[in-house]
């Protein structure tokens, strides 16, 4: 039996799939055999940050409706063993997601697989519903701001009620915080709100912080999972979080800012 | 034997006395459109409280002419806003009849202008009431997790005990007291069948809205006293009285 989990956080633009592709990778990497399915049906773009859009032949939805086999879908990374993508469709609506439709494709999967990411589309409608409905761990991505935090808030909330977990009366599905696009020195300055305020607001346990850094960008733009960028801090911070979701203990980096001292600044580049 | 088997007709209903709590507009004067305007001001601090809530027109207060009272555009105004005026409390004989063409119920309660002087001769208020029967108190509902936003948790009988933080934009209600062993950063609605003796306890108060058998503070007007500190909440001649918890 696979560990199915949802990456999701309401809000949109705050890197739920920069972190589903990172968070998948660094799974396969620790030898699990995953398999990252978008659930942003309309709006694909897990397969460009996986590198793999020239390669999409069909996608979940054709599953979904039987036009097409898993085994024919799902797509194999070509950089880490044991890594498949499911792309989305982008001609199709989130309507095309069924609920039994779902459960048929993440029980087949269920059965070869260790684990299953699913990437959620923002919001709380039909497509964000579907995504995090099978879900036995969550990874709520979270920005430090007002907003972000709020609607991260509300989607625990309907992990809570409208889960199959919580409609079977099972144990919840459990919940980890990532805080990104962290800053430190625009916490310093009252900018944004630090670790210990989203955390005291979430009141759920913290999987990592992942630094704001230009490294994501341009990962993402070259389809690169950050986490593959191993010399960069993002991409450390994102392998310390998948440790942790396999139950290592790390302890959390990158939290403060860097003081720029007077050696540092003498010697810089040497 | 019951009264069905003699009589040989089953009730089909019963009549009981039944005690509401409503919202109230206390009118001073009527104008159209200074009372759109005040209308749409109000409803705009609090969307959802106000919304489909029934309202009586009380006219206690009302210092205009009676024949500036137009009734019929009180509550095509209040539709719009979906407010539904169900009755009137009026003063004089004149606002009942204007009342009655409007078919609007007259409700008592409202003829206090009169009744001042009367009250002297009423029956003075110690009339104890009937001890009521030992009813069971409705057991307290005790929730665990966070209640997050968007998420509403009523109890409808007895108290509510959350062990946990109210975030911003959920809801608590409940017939009693509310205690919240967490911060309150939602809205929490005591006293919700129109108990005035009903209380909040909050560890920390962060509320968007606080409500007492109806009366409500909104946010803004909960900064001054006791923000972000641990307090309890209660009803004091239909005022809002927020005092801190201090440790005994």
């Amino acid at each position: 039996m696979a560990r199915i989990i949802v990456v999701t956080s309401g809000k949109g633009g705050v890197g739920k799939t920069t972190t589903s592709a990172s968070i998948s990778t660094g799974l396969a990497k620790h030898g699990q055999k995953t398999v990252v399915i978008d659930f942003d049906v309309g709006l694909r773009n897990l397969d460009l940050i996986m590198n793999c859009e020239r390669r999409v032949v069909y996608d979940f939805v054709n599953v979904i409706q039987g036009e097409a086999t898993l085994n024919q879908a799902l797509i194999k990374d070509k950089r880490v063993d044991g890594l498949y993508i499911l792309p989305a469709s982008q001609t199709r609506e989130k309507e095309a997601l069924t609920k039994e439709g779902v459960e048929k494709v993440i029980n087949e999967l269920s059965e070869t697989f260790d684990y299953i990411v699913c990437d959620s589309p923002a919001g709380i409608e039909h497509g964000a519903l579907m995504a995090l409905y099978h879900a036995d761990e969550a990874i709520v991505v979270t920005n430090p701001e007002v907003s972000s935090v709020r609607d991260s808030d509300r989607i625990l909330g309907i992990l809570q009620s409208k889960s199959k977990r919580a409609e079977n009366g099972l144990e919840p599905a459990k919940e980890h915080l990532l805080l990104t696009r962290y800053n430190p020195e625009r916490v310093d300055k009252g900018e944004m709100l630090s670790v210990q305020d989203v955390e005291e607001i979430l009141a759920i346990p913290l999987l990592g912080v992942i630094p704001e850094s230009q490294v994501v960008l341009n990962a993402s733009n070259q389809g690169l999972p950050v986490i593959l960028e191993e010399d960069s801090d993002a991409g450390q911070a994102y392998e310390d979080a998948v440790a942790r979701l396999l139950g290592e203990e790390r302890e959390h980096r990158f939290l403060t800012a860097q003081r720029k001292g007077f050696f540092s600044r003498m010697f810089k580049g040497a | 034997m019951s009264d069905t088997a003699t009589t040989g007709v089953s009730q089909s209903f019963q009549l009981k006395s039944a005690s509401v709590s409503l919202t109230a507009l206390e009118l001073y004067y009527f104008d159209d459109t200074e009372f759109e305007a005040n209308l749409r001001e109000k409803i705009s601090q609090a969307p959802g409280f106000f919304k489909d809530i029934p309202l009586v027109i009380s006219l206690d207060k009302y210092e205009g002419p009676d024949r500036e009272l137009d009734f019929f555009k009180i509550i095509g105004t209040c539709r719009r806003y979906n407010i539904h005026v169900i009755g009137v409390r009026a003063a004089t004989d004149d606002q009942r009849r204007l009342a009655r063409s409007a078919e609007l119920p007259v409700l008592p309660g409202g003829s206090l202008r009169e009744a001042k002087s009367e009250a002297p001769a009423q029956q003075p208020e110690a009339a104890p009431e009937p001890s009521p029967t030992l009813a069971q108190p409705a057991p307290a509902k005790v929730i665990t997790q966070p209640v997050r936003s968007g998420q509403q948790i009523t109890a409808p009988e007895g108290d509510l005990v959350i062990l946990a933080p109210v975030q911003a934009g959920a809801e608590v209600l409940a017939a009693g007291d509310i205690h919240i062993y967490g911060p309150l950063r939602g809205r929490a609605l005591a006293g919700i069948h129109g108990t005035e003796g009903a209380r909040i306890f909050c560890q920390s108060l962060e509320a968007e809205l606080v409500s007492i058998a109806g009366h409500y503070k909104i946010s803004e007007d909960l900064q001054d006293n006791g923000w972000k500190s641990a307090v309890h909440i209660q009803l004091k001649d239909d005022l809002l009285v927020v005092k801190p918890l201090e440790k005994a």
